[in-house]
Protein backbone atom coordinates (compact mmCIF):
# COMPACT_ATOMS: atom_id res chain seq x y z
CA UNK A 1 0.00 0.00 0.00
CA UNK A 2 2.90 2.30 0.66
CA UNK A 3 3.29 2.96 -3.02
CA UNK A 4 -0.22 4.39 -3.36
CA UNK A 5 -1.26 7.93 -2.70
CA UNK A 6 -4.68 7.89 -1.06
CA UNK A 7 -7.24 10.66 -1.20
CA UNK A 8 -7.37 12.28 2.23
CA UNK A 9 -10.39 11.24 4.30
CA UNK A 10 -12.78 14.16 4.79
CA UNK A 11 -14.95 12.63 7.50
CA UNK A 12 -14.67 9.12 8.97
CA UNK A 13 -18.45 8.77 9.29
CA UNK A 14 -19.15 9.38 5.59
CA UNK A 15 -15.87 8.81 3.78
CA UNK A 16 -13.87 6.25 5.77
CA UNK A 17 -11.10 4.27 4.12
CA UNK A 18 -9.69 1.30 6.01
CA UNK A 19 -6.73 1.17 3.64
CA UNK A 20 -5.70 4.76 4.37
CA UNK A 21 -2.53 5.19 6.44
CA UNK A 22 -4.42 7.52 8.84
CA UNK A 23 -6.78 4.65 9.63
CA UNK A 24 -3.86 2.34 10.25
CA UNK A 25 -2.37 4.85 12.64
CA UNK A 26 -5.55 5.85 14.55
CA UNK A 27 -8.06 3.05 14.17
CA UNK A 28 -9.02 2.61 17.86
CA UNK A 29 -9.75 6.34 18.25
CA UNK A 30 -11.77 6.35 15.03
CA UNK A 31 -13.88 3.36 16.18
CA UNK A 32 -14.52 4.91 19.59
CA UNK A 33 -15.68 8.13 17.99
CA UNK A 34 -17.88 6.38 15.43
CA UNK A 35 -19.40 3.99 17.97
CA UNK A 36 -21.00 6.91 19.81
CA UNK A 37 -21.71 9.22 16.88
CA UNK A 38 -22.38 6.98 13.88
CA UNK A 39 -22.28 3.27 14.74
CA UNK A 40 -22.68 2.17 11.11
CA UNK A 41 -20.45 4.47 9.07
CA UNK A 42 -20.57 4.66 5.30
CA UNK A 43 -18.14 5.42 2.49
CA UNK A 44 -18.41 5.61 -1.27
CA UNK A 45 -14.93 4.21 -1.65
CA UNK A 46 -14.47 0.77 -3.20
CA UNK A 47 -17.92 1.08 -4.76
CA UNK A 48 -19.72 1.63 -1.44
CA UNK A 49 -18.96 0.13 1.96
CA UNK A 50 -20.16 0.14 5.57
CA UNK A 51 -18.28 0.09 8.85
CA UNK A 52 -20.18 -1.07 11.93
CA UNK A 53 -18.30 -0.53 15.20
CA UNK A 54 -20.63 -1.93 17.89
CA UNK A 55 -20.04 -5.42 19.23
CA UNK A 56 -23.70 -6.46 18.91
CA UNK A 57 -23.93 -5.34 15.26
CA UNK A 58 -20.68 -7.03 14.33
CA UNK A 59 -21.74 -10.26 16.06
CA UNK A 60 -25.12 -10.15 14.31
CA UNK A 61 -23.57 -9.65 10.88
CA UNK A 62 -21.16 -12.53 11.53
CA UNK A 63 -24.07 -14.70 12.68
CA UNK A 64 -25.98 -13.78 9.51
CA UNK A 65 -29.22 -15.40 10.68
CA UNK A 66 -31.28 -13.81 7.90
CA UNK A 67 -28.85 -14.47 5.08
CA UNK A 68 -28.37 -10.75 4.51
CA UNK A 69 -24.66 -11.17 3.85
CA UNK A 70 -22.40 -13.43 1.83
CA UNK A 71 -18.78 -14.42 2.40
CA UNK A 72 -18.20 -14.72 -1.35
CA UNK A 73 -15.60 -12.04 -0.82
CA UNK A 74 -13.93 -11.24 2.50
CA UNK A 75 -11.20 -8.85 1.41
CA UNK A 76 -12.39 -5.49 0.13
CA UNK A 77 -10.98 -4.93 -3.33
CA UNK A 78 -11.53 -2.77 -6.34
CA UNK A 79 -10.75 -5.70 -8.61
CA UNK A 80 -13.52 -7.80 -10.18
CA UNK A 81 -13.96 -11.26 -8.72
CA UNK A 82 -13.30 -14.09 -11.13
CA UNK A 83 -13.38 -16.94 -8.65
CA UNK A 84 -15.97 -19.66 -8.19
CA UNK A 85 -19.50 -18.40 -7.52
CA UNK A 86 -21.32 -18.68 -4.19
CA UNK A 87 -21.74 -20.75 -2.13
CA UNK A 88 -18.20 -22.09 -2.77
CA UNK A 89 -16.18 -18.98 -3.58
CA UNK A 90 -12.50 -18.81 -4.42
CA UNK A 91 -11.05 -20.08 -1.14
CA UNK A 92 -13.38 -22.48 0.66
CA UNK A 93 -14.48 -22.43 3.44
CA UNK A 94 -13.77 -18.75 4.15
CA UNK A 95 -15.49 -17.61 0.95
CA UNK A 96 -18.31 -20.14 1.29
CA UNK A 97 -21.85 -19.72 2.54
CA UNK A 98 -24.21 -22.25 4.12
CA UNK A 99 -24.96 -25.02 3.53
CA UNK A 100 -21.77 -25.74 1.58
CA UNK A 101 -19.62 -23.91 4.13
CA UNK A 102 -20.11 -26.43 6.95
CA UNK A 103 -19.27 -29.37 4.69
CA UNK A 104 -16.08 -27.78 3.36
CA UNK A 105 -15.09 -26.63 6.83
CA UNK A 106 -15.61 -30.05 8.41
CA UNK A 107 -12.86 -31.46 6.16
CA UNK A 108 -10.36 -29.20 7.92
CA UNK A 109 -11.49 -29.35 11.53
CA UNK A 110 -9.59 -32.48 12.56
CA UNK A 111 -6.10 -31.37 11.41
CA UNK A 112 -6.55 -28.09 13.32
CA UNK A 113 -8.07 -29.53 16.51
CA UNK A 114 -6.20 -28.71 19.72
CA UNK A 115 -4.68 -32.09 20.40
CA UNK A 116 -3.22 -32.34 16.89
CA UNK A 117 -1.83 -28.82 17.14
CA UNK A 118 -0.23 -29.57 20.53
CA UNK A 119 2.02 -32.08 18.82
CA UNK A 120 3.59 -29.33 16.71
CA UNK A 121 4.51 -27.29 19.79
CA UNK A 122 8.07 -28.68 20.21
CA UNK A 123 8.81 -27.95 16.56
CA UNK A 124 7.56 -24.36 16.91
CA UNK A 125 9.56 -23.91 20.11
CA UNK A 126 12.76 -25.15 18.48
CA UNK A 127 12.20 -22.89 15.50
CA UNK A 128 11.64 -19.83 17.70
CA UNK A 129 14.85 -20.60 19.54
CA UNK A 130 16.74 -20.94 16.25
CA UNK A 131 15.39 -17.58 15.09
CA UNK A 132 16.48 -15.93 18.31
CA UNK A 133 19.95 -17.45 18.03
CA UNK A 134 20.34 -15.58 14.77
CA UNK A 135 18.59 -12.42 15.93
CA UNK A 136 20.66 -12.17 19.09
CA UNK A 137 23.87 -12.74 17.16
CA UNK A 138 22.80 -9.91 14.90
CA UNK A 139 21.97 -7.73 17.91
CA UNK A 140 25.35 -8.36 19.45
CA UNK A 141 27.05 -6.88 16.42
CA UNK A 142 24.57 -4.02 16.27
CA UNK A 143 24.36 -2.27 19.63
CA UNK A 144 21.72 -4.71 20.90
CA UNK A 145 19.31 -3.94 18.05
CA UNK A 146 17.29 -6.31 15.89
CA UNK A 147 13.88 -6.13 14.25
CA UNK A 148 11.36 -8.16 16.26
CA UNK A 149 8.84 -8.11 13.40
CA UNK A 150 11.20 -8.95 10.54
CA UNK A 151 13.83 -11.11 12.23
CA UNK A 152 11.48 -12.96 14.55
CA UNK A 153 7.66 -12.75 14.38
CA UNK A 154 7.39 -12.86 10.61
CA UNK A 155 9.08 -16.20 10.07
CA UNK A 156 7.27 -18.24 12.72
CA UNK A 157 3.88 -18.77 11.05
CA UNK A 158 5.50 -19.19 7.63
CA UNK A 159 7.72 -22.00 8.82
CA UNK A 160 4.96 -23.76 10.74
CA UNK A 161 2.33 -23.69 7.99
CA UNK A 162 4.90 -24.74 5.36
CA UNK A 163 5.63 -27.80 7.48
CA UNK A 164 1.95 -28.57 7.98
CA UNK A 165 1.14 -28.20 4.29
CA UNK A 166 4.24 -30.01 3.10
CA UNK A 167 5.73 -27.09 1.16
CA UNK A 168 9.49 -26.51 0.95
CA UNK A 169 10.64 -24.46 3.97
CA UNK A 170 12.97 -22.42 1.80
CA UNK A 171 10.00 -21.06 -0.18
CA UNK A 172 8.92 -18.75 2.66
CA UNK A 173 9.78 -15.64 0.68
CA UNK A 174 7.61 -16.81 -2.19
CA UNK A 175 4.54 -17.17 0.06
CA UNK A 176 5.12 -13.78 1.56
CA UNK A 177 5.21 -12.18 -1.87
CA UNK A 178 1.90 -13.83 -2.78
CA UNK A 179 0.29 -12.65 0.41
CA UNK A 180 1.44 -9.15 -0.18
CA UNK A 181 -0.18 -9.24 -3.62
CA UNK A 182 -3.45 -10.55 -2.27
CA UNK A 183 -4.11 -8.93 1.09
CA UNK A 184 -1.83 -5.97 1.43
CA UNK A 185 -2.34 -4.54 -1.97
CA UNK A 186 -5.98 -4.96 -2.90
CA UNK A 187 -5.77 -2.99 -6.12
CA UNK A 188 -5.10 -4.19 -9.59
CA UNK A 189 -1.71 -5.80 -9.85
CA UNK A 190 -0.13 -7.25 -12.90
CA UNK A 191 1.36 -10.59 -12.11
CA UNK A 192 2.89 -12.57 -14.91
CA UNK A 193 1.05 -15.90 -15.12
CA UNK A 194 4.13 -17.98 -14.50
CA UNK A 195 4.75 -16.04 -11.27
CA UNK A 196 1.25 -16.51 -9.92
CA UNK A 197 0.43 -18.36 -6.75
CA UNK A 198 -1.77 -20.68 -8.81
CA UNK A 199 1.08 -21.86 -11.00
CA UNK A 200 3.38 -22.32 -8.02
CA UNK A 201 0.85 -24.31 -6.04
CA UNK A 202 -0.30 -26.45 -8.94
CA UNK A 203 3.29 -27.65 -9.27
CA UNK A 204 3.46 -28.41 -5.55
CA UNK A 205 0.11 -30.17 -5.58
CA UNK A 206 1.17 -32.26 -8.59
CA UNK A 207 4.23 -33.39 -6.63
CA UNK A 208 1.97 -34.55 -3.83
CA UNK A 209 -0.33 -36.34 -6.30
CA UNK A 210 2.64 -38.23 -7.73
CA UNK A 211 3.69 -39.40 -4.29
CA UNK A 212 0.64 -39.76 -2.02
CA UNK A 213 1.33 -40.47 1.65
CA UNK A 214 -1.35 -41.98 3.88
CA UNK A 215 -0.30 -40.20 7.08
CA UNK A 216 1.09 -37.25 5.21
CA UNK A 217 0.75 -33.49 5.35
CA UNK A 218 -2.26 -31.22 4.81
CA UNK A 219 -1.99 -31.29 1.03
CA UNK A 220 -2.03 -35.10 1.14
CA UNK A 221 -5.07 -34.82 3.40
CA UNK A 222 -6.91 -32.54 0.96
CA UNK A 223 -6.12 -34.86 -1.93
CA UNK A 224 -7.45 -37.84 0.02
CA UNK A 225 -10.68 -36.57 1.56
CA UNK A 226 -14.06 -36.72 -0.15
CA UNK A 227 -16.95 -34.32 -0.27
CA UNK A 228 -20.38 -35.62 -1.30
CA UNK A 229 -18.74 -38.91 -2.30
CA UNK A 230 -16.14 -37.38 -4.58
CA UNK A 231 -12.57 -36.18 -4.35
CA UNK A 232 -12.18 -32.42 -4.13
CA UNK A 233 -11.83 -30.57 -7.40
CA UNK A 234 -8.38 -29.20 -8.25
CA UNK A 235 -9.72 -25.69 -7.77
CA UNK A 236 -11.05 -26.52 -4.33
CA UNK A 237 -7.74 -28.03 -3.19
CA UNK A 238 -5.78 -25.09 -4.55
CA UNK A 239 -8.20 -22.53 -3.13
CA UNK A 240 -7.98 -24.09 0.32
CA UNK A 241 -4.19 -24.23 0.24
CA UNK A 242 -4.10 -20.56 -0.74
CA UNK A 243 -6.46 -19.83 2.13
CA UNK A 244 -4.36 -21.71 4.66
CA UNK A 245 -1.24 -19.87 3.52
CA UNK A 246 -2.83 -16.46 3.55
CA UNK A 247 -5.06 -16.77 6.58
CA UNK A 248 -2.33 -17.93 8.89
CA UNK A 249 0.69 -15.82 8.08
CA UNK A 250 0.13 -12.05 8.28
CA UNK A 251 -2.46 -12.61 10.98
CA UNK A 252 -0.21 -14.50 13.36
CA UNK A 253 2.75 -12.31 12.48
CA UNK A 254 0.64 -9.32 13.50
CA UNK A 255 -0.50 -10.90 16.76
CA UNK A 256 3.03 -11.79 17.84
CA UNK A 257 4.40 -8.43 16.71
CA UNK A 258 1.73 -6.35 18.47
CA UNK A 259 2.25 -8.30 21.68
CA UNK A 260 5.99 -7.66 21.58
CA UNK A 261 5.34 -4.01 20.74
CA UNK A 262 3.21 -3.79 23.88
CA UNK A 263 5.77 -5.55 26.06
CA UNK A 264 8.57 -3.33 24.77
CA UNK A 265 6.69 -0.28 26.03
CA UNK A 266 5.24 -1.72 29.23
CA UNK A 267 8.03 -3.12 31.41
CA UNK A 268 5.60 -3.90 34.26
CA UNK A 269 3.55 -6.14 32.00
CA UNK A 270 6.74 -7.75 30.70
CA UNK A 271 7.81 -8.52 34.24
CA UNK A 272 4.45 -10.01 35.14
CA UNK A 273 4.35 -12.06 31.96
CA UNK A 274 7.73 -13.53 32.80
CA UNK A 275 7.37 -13.97 36.53
CA UNK A 276 3.78 -15.18 36.72
CA UNK A 277 3.35 -18.05 34.26
CA UNK A 278 -0.18 -18.64 35.59
CA UNK A 279 -1.40 -15.38 34.04
CA UNK A 280 0.04 -16.12 30.60
CA UNK A 281 -3.10 -17.69 29.13
CA UNK A 282 -5.05 -14.59 30.19
CA UNK A 283 -2.34 -12.27 28.90
CA UNK A 284 -2.36 -13.96 25.50
CA UNK A 285 -6.12 -13.50 25.24
CA UNK A 286 -5.80 -9.86 26.27
CA UNK A 287 -3.18 -9.30 23.57
CA UNK A 288 -5.61 -10.84 21.10
CA UNK A 289 -8.50 -8.69 22.33
CA UNK A 290 -6.65 -5.41 22.52
CA UNK A 291 -4.57 -5.80 19.37
CA UNK A 292 -6.92 -8.01 17.35
CA UNK A 293 -5.25 -8.10 13.95
CA UNK A 294 -8.10 -9.07 11.66
CA UNK A 295 -11.00 -7.17 10.10
CA UNK A 296 -13.07 -9.30 7.74
CA UNK A 297 -15.53 -8.23 5.08
CA UNK A 298 -18.84 -9.41 3.69
CA UNK A 299 -20.91 -8.43 0.69
CA UNK A 300 -24.55 -7.48 1.20
CA UNK A 301 -26.57 -10.33 -0.34
CA UNK A 302 -29.99 -8.68 -0.25
CA UNK A 303 -31.26 -5.16 0.40
CA UNK A 304 -32.09 -4.55 4.05
CA UNK A 305 -31.70 -1.98 6.81
CA UNK A 306 -29.17 -2.05 9.62
CA UNK A 307 -29.86 0.52 12.36
CA UNK A 308 -31.81 2.45 9.75
CA UNK A 309 -28.98 2.39 7.22
CA UNK A 310 -29.94 1.24 3.71
CA UNK A 311 -27.69 -1.74 2.94
CA UNK A 312 -27.85 -2.44 -0.80
CA UNK A 313 -27.02 -5.71 -2.45
CA UNK A 314 -23.37 -5.69 -3.51
CA UNK A 315 -22.21 -3.14 -0.91
CA UNK A 316 -19.17 -4.08 1.15
CA UNK A 317 -19.53 -4.44 4.90
CA UNK A 318 -16.42 -4.48 7.03
CA UNK A 319 -16.41 -6.66 10.14
CA UNK A 320 -13.91 -4.94 12.41
CA UNK A 321 -13.56 -7.53 15.18
CA UNK A 322 -10.93 -5.27 16.78
CA UNK A 323 -13.60 -2.56 17.14
CA UNK A 324 -16.03 -5.05 18.66
CA UNK A 325 -13.32 -5.97 21.15
CA UNK A 326 -13.16 -2.39 22.41
CA UNK A 327 -16.88 -1.79 22.79
CA UNK A 328 -17.54 -0.67 26.38
CA UNK A 329 -20.98 -2.31 26.17
CA UNK A 330 -19.29 -5.68 25.84
CA UNK A 331 -16.15 -5.30 27.97
CA UNK A 332 -15.42 -3.69 31.33
CA UNK A 333 -12.75 -1.02 30.96
CA UNK A 334 -12.67 -1.78 27.26
CA UNK A 335 -9.97 0.83 26.58
CA UNK A 336 -7.58 -0.50 29.18
CA UNK A 337 -5.12 -3.32 28.64
CA UNK A 338 -5.45 -5.61 31.67
CA UNK A 339 -2.85 -8.31 31.46
CA UNK A 340 -4.76 -10.83 33.59
CA UNK A 341 -8.29 -9.91 32.46
CA UNK A 342 -10.52 -12.71 33.74
CA UNK A 343 -13.63 -12.07 31.69
CA UNK A 344 -12.79 -11.91 28.02
CA UNK A 345 -15.22 -13.00 25.33
CA UNK A 346 -13.21 -11.32 22.59
CA UNK A 347 -13.89 -11.94 18.94
CA UNK A 348 -10.36 -11.70 17.56
CA UNK A 349 -10.87 -15.04 15.81
CA UNK A 350 -14.27 -14.08 14.51
CA UNK A 351 -17.68 -15.06 15.81
CA UNK A 352 -20.10 -17.65 14.53
CA UNK A 353 -19.71 -20.23 11.80
CA UNK A 354 -16.49 -18.86 10.29
CA UNK A 355 -14.63 -18.93 13.64
CA UNK A 356 -10.96 -19.04 12.74
CA UNK A 357 -10.10 -22.58 11.85
CA UNK A 358 -6.51 -21.94 12.78
CA UNK A 359 -7.25 -20.45 16.20
CA UNK A 360 -5.72 -23.36 18.11
CA UNK A 361 -2.62 -23.14 15.94
CA UNK A 362 -2.42 -19.35 16.19
CA UNK A 363 -2.76 -19.48 19.98
CA UNK A 364 -0.04 -22.07 20.20
CA UNK A 365 2.29 -20.01 18.01
CA UNK A 366 1.59 -16.84 19.97
CA UNK A 367 2.18 -18.56 23.31
CA UNK A 368 5.39 -20.25 22.17
CA UNK A 369 6.73 -17.12 20.47
CA UNK A 370 6.20 -14.98 23.58
CA UNK A 371 7.38 -17.61 26.04
CA UNK A 372 10.62 -18.26 24.17
CA UNK A 373 11.16 -14.53 23.78
CA UNK A 374 10.92 -13.79 27.50
CA UNK A 375 12.99 -16.85 28.36
CA UNK A 376 15.85 -15.58 26.23
CA UNK A 377 15.54 -11.81 26.63
CA UNK A 378 15.17 -10.19 30.04
CA UNK A 379 14.54 -6.60 29.06
CA UNK A 380 14.02 -4.80 25.79
CA UNK A 381 12.73 -1.49 24.53
CA UNK A 382 11.76 0.23 21.30
CA UNK A 383 14.71 1.77 19.52
CA UNK A 384 12.47 4.63 18.41
CA UNK A 385 8.66 4.67 18.55
CA UNK A 386 8.64 6.54 15.23
CA UNK A 387 10.57 3.76 13.53
CA UNK A 388 7.77 1.24 14.11
CA UNK A 389 5.74 0.72 10.96
CA UNK A 390 2.23 -0.74 11.03
CA UNK A 391 0.48 -2.36 8.08
CA UNK A 392 -2.60 -0.82 6.53
CA UNK A 393 -5.67 -2.66 5.33
CA UNK A 394 -7.62 -5.48 6.94
CA UNK A 395 -4.75 -7.14 8.80
CA UNK A 396 -3.16 -4.83 11.30
CA UNK A 397 0.18 -5.29 13.00
CA UNK A 398 3.75 -4.02 13.09
CA UNK A 399 5.75 -4.76 9.95
CA UNK A 400 8.92 -3.11 11.23
CA UNK A 401 9.67 -3.20 14.94
CA UNK A 402 13.27 -2.34 15.78
CA UNK A 403 14.01 -3.16 19.42
CA UNK A 404 17.06 -2.93 21.61
CA UNK A 405 17.89 -5.73 24.02
CA UNK A 406 18.97 -4.06 27.24
CA UNK A 407 19.50 -7.13 29.40
CA UNK B 1 -24.30 -25.24 40.75
CA UNK B 2 -25.33 -26.71 37.41
CA UNK B 3 -23.55 -26.26 34.08
CA UNK B 4 -25.18 -26.31 30.67
CA UNK B 5 -23.36 -26.45 27.37
CA UNK B 6 -24.90 -25.93 23.93
CA UNK B 7 -23.35 -27.87 21.08
CA UNK B 8 -25.51 -25.77 18.75
CA UNK B 9 -23.86 -22.51 19.80
CA UNK B 10 -20.34 -23.87 20.30
CA UNK B 11 -17.95 -22.96 17.48
CA UNK B 12 -14.92 -24.65 18.93
CA UNK B 13 -13.00 -21.65 20.23
CA UNK B 14 -11.65 -24.06 22.88
CA UNK B 15 -11.41 -21.45 25.58
CA UNK B 16 -13.25 -23.74 28.00
CA UNK B 17 -10.95 -26.68 27.39
CA UNK B 18 -7.89 -24.50 27.95
CA UNK B 19 -9.26 -22.97 31.14
CA UNK B 20 -10.87 -26.03 32.72
CA UNK B 21 -9.80 -29.38 31.33
CA UNK B 22 -11.49 -30.88 34.39
CA UNK B 23 -14.84 -29.74 33.02
CA UNK B 24 -14.35 -29.83 29.25
CA UNK B 25 -12.63 -32.10 26.80
CA UNK B 26 -12.58 -31.57 23.01
CA UNK B 27 -13.65 -34.00 20.32
CA UNK B 28 -11.70 -34.79 17.17
CA UNK B 29 -13.22 -31.81 15.38
CA UNK B 30 -12.36 -29.38 18.16
CA UNK B 31 -15.85 -29.00 19.65
CA UNK B 32 -16.22 -28.97 23.40
CA UNK B 33 -17.36 -32.05 25.31
CA UNK B 34 -18.78 -31.45 28.77
CA UNK B 35 -17.24 -33.92 31.20
CA UNK B 36 -19.50 -33.49 34.20
CA UNK B 37 -23.09 -34.53 34.31
CA UNK B 38 -24.89 -31.29 35.17
CA UNK B 39 -23.67 -30.71 38.73
CA UNK B 40 -20.33 -28.87 39.11
CA UNK B 41 -18.25 -30.02 42.10
CA UNK B 42 -17.66 -27.18 44.59
CA UNK B 43 -13.92 -26.99 43.96
CA UNK B 44 -14.58 -26.28 40.28
CA UNK B 45 -17.12 -23.48 40.68
CA UNK B 46 -14.58 -20.79 39.99
CA UNK B 47 -13.28 -22.53 36.89
CA UNK B 48 -16.81 -23.07 35.63
CA UNK B 49 -17.44 -19.34 35.95
CA UNK B 50 -14.23 -18.64 34.01
CA UNK B 51 -15.46 -20.84 31.16
CA UNK B 52 -18.74 -18.94 31.03
CA UNK B 53 -16.96 -15.60 31.10
CA UNK B 54 -14.62 -16.50 28.26
CA UNK B 55 -16.84 -18.34 25.80
CA UNK B 56 -17.25 -15.91 22.88
CA UNK B 57 -20.37 -17.70 21.66
CA UNK B 58 -22.28 -17.72 24.96
CA UNK B 59 -22.49 -21.50 24.69
CA UNK B 60 -22.00 -22.22 28.40
CA UNK B 61 -24.43 -21.35 31.18
CA UNK B 62 -24.45 -21.80 34.94
CA UNK B 63 -27.54 -22.10 37.07
CA UNK B 64 -28.01 -22.51 40.81
C1 LIG C 1 -3.69 -14.53 15.47
C2 LIG C 1 -3.84 -15.06 14.29
C3 LIG C 1 -5.16 -15.17 13.57
C4 LIG C 1 -6.25 -14.35 13.63
C5 LIG C 1 -6.44 -13.10 14.47
C6 LIG C 1 -7.24 -14.91 12.74
C7 LIG C 1 -8.50 -14.37 12.55
C8 LIG C 1 -9.49 -14.95 11.81
C9 LIG C 1 -10.83 -14.43 11.68
C10 LIG C 1 -11.33 -13.15 12.32
C11 LIG C 1 -11.55 -15.29 10.91
C12 LIG C 1 -13.03 -15.17 10.56
C13 LIG C 1 -13.27 -14.92 9.14
C14 LIG C 1 -14.67 -14.49 8.83
O1 LIG C 1 -15.52 -14.32 9.70
O2 LIG C 1 -14.91 -14.28 7.63
C15 LIG C 1 -10.64 -16.33 10.52
C16 LIG C 1 -10.98 -17.39 9.70
C17 LIG C 1 -10.08 -18.37 9.29
N1 LIG C 1 -8.78 -18.51 9.70
FE1 LIG C 1 -7.79 -17.32 11.00
N2 LIG C 1 -6.75 -16.04 12.16
C18 LIG C 1 -5.47 -16.24 12.65
C19 LIG C 1 -4.63 -17.28 12.34
C20 LIG C 1 -4.94 -18.32 11.51
C21 LIG C 1 -4.09 -19.45 11.23
C22 LIG C 1 -2.73 -19.70 11.84
C23 LIG C 1 -4.76 -20.23 10.32
C24 LIG C 1 -4.34 -21.53 9.69
C25 LIG C 1 -3.34 -21.76 9.01
C26 LIG C 1 -6.02 -19.59 10.05
C27 LIG C 1 -6.98 -20.09 9.19
C28 LIG C 1 -8.25 -19.60 9.06
C29 LIG C 1 -9.25 -20.20 8.21
C30 LIG C 1 -9.08 -21.43 7.34
C31 LIG C 1 -10.42 -19.43 8.35
C32 LIG C 1 -11.76 -19.64 7.66
C33 LIG C 1 -12.72 -20.39 8.52
C34 LIG C 1 -14.09 -20.49 7.91
O3 LIG C 1 -14.43 -19.68 7.05
O4 LIG C 1 -14.85 -21.38 8.31
N3 LIG C 1 -6.10 -18.45 10.78
N4 LIG C 1 -9.40 -16.11 11.09
S1 LIG D 1 -15.38 -21.74 24.70
FE1 LIG D 1 -17.48 -21.82 23.97
S2 LIG D 1 -17.35 -21.93 21.76
FE2 LIG D 1 -15.38 -22.40 22.61
S3 LIG D 1 -15.28 -24.61 22.69
FE3 LIG D 1 -15.94 -23.87 24.67
S4 LIG D 1 -18.12 -23.87 24.50
FE4 LIG D 1 -17.39 -24.02 22.44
Amino acid sequence: MEDLVKEPVADWATDFDHSHPDYGANAPAIWDELRTTCPVAHSERFGGMWLPTRHDDIAAIAANDDGNYTSQRVVVSAVEDESMPAPIGGAPPITSDPPFHADARRLLLAPFAPKVINEITPFARQFCNDLLDDALAKAQANDGVFDAAVDYAQSIPVRVIAKMLGLPPEDGDIFRRFIHQIVENPVDHDVADEDSIEVYLDAQIDKHKADPKPEGDLIDHLLRVELYGEKLSDEHVRGTVILLLIAGIDTTWSAIGSSLWHLAQNPDDLKRYRDEPEIRPFAQEEFLRFYAPVTMARLVAQDHELRGCPMKQGDWVLLPFPAANRDPEAFDDADTFIIDRQKNRHGAFGLGIHRCLGSNLARMELAVALDVFVERIDEFELVDPEAVRFSTGQIRGPRELPIRVTR
Amino acid sequence: MKIKYSRELCQGHNRCYMLAPELFDVDDEGYAVLLVDGEVPAELHEKAQLCVDNCPEYAIELTE
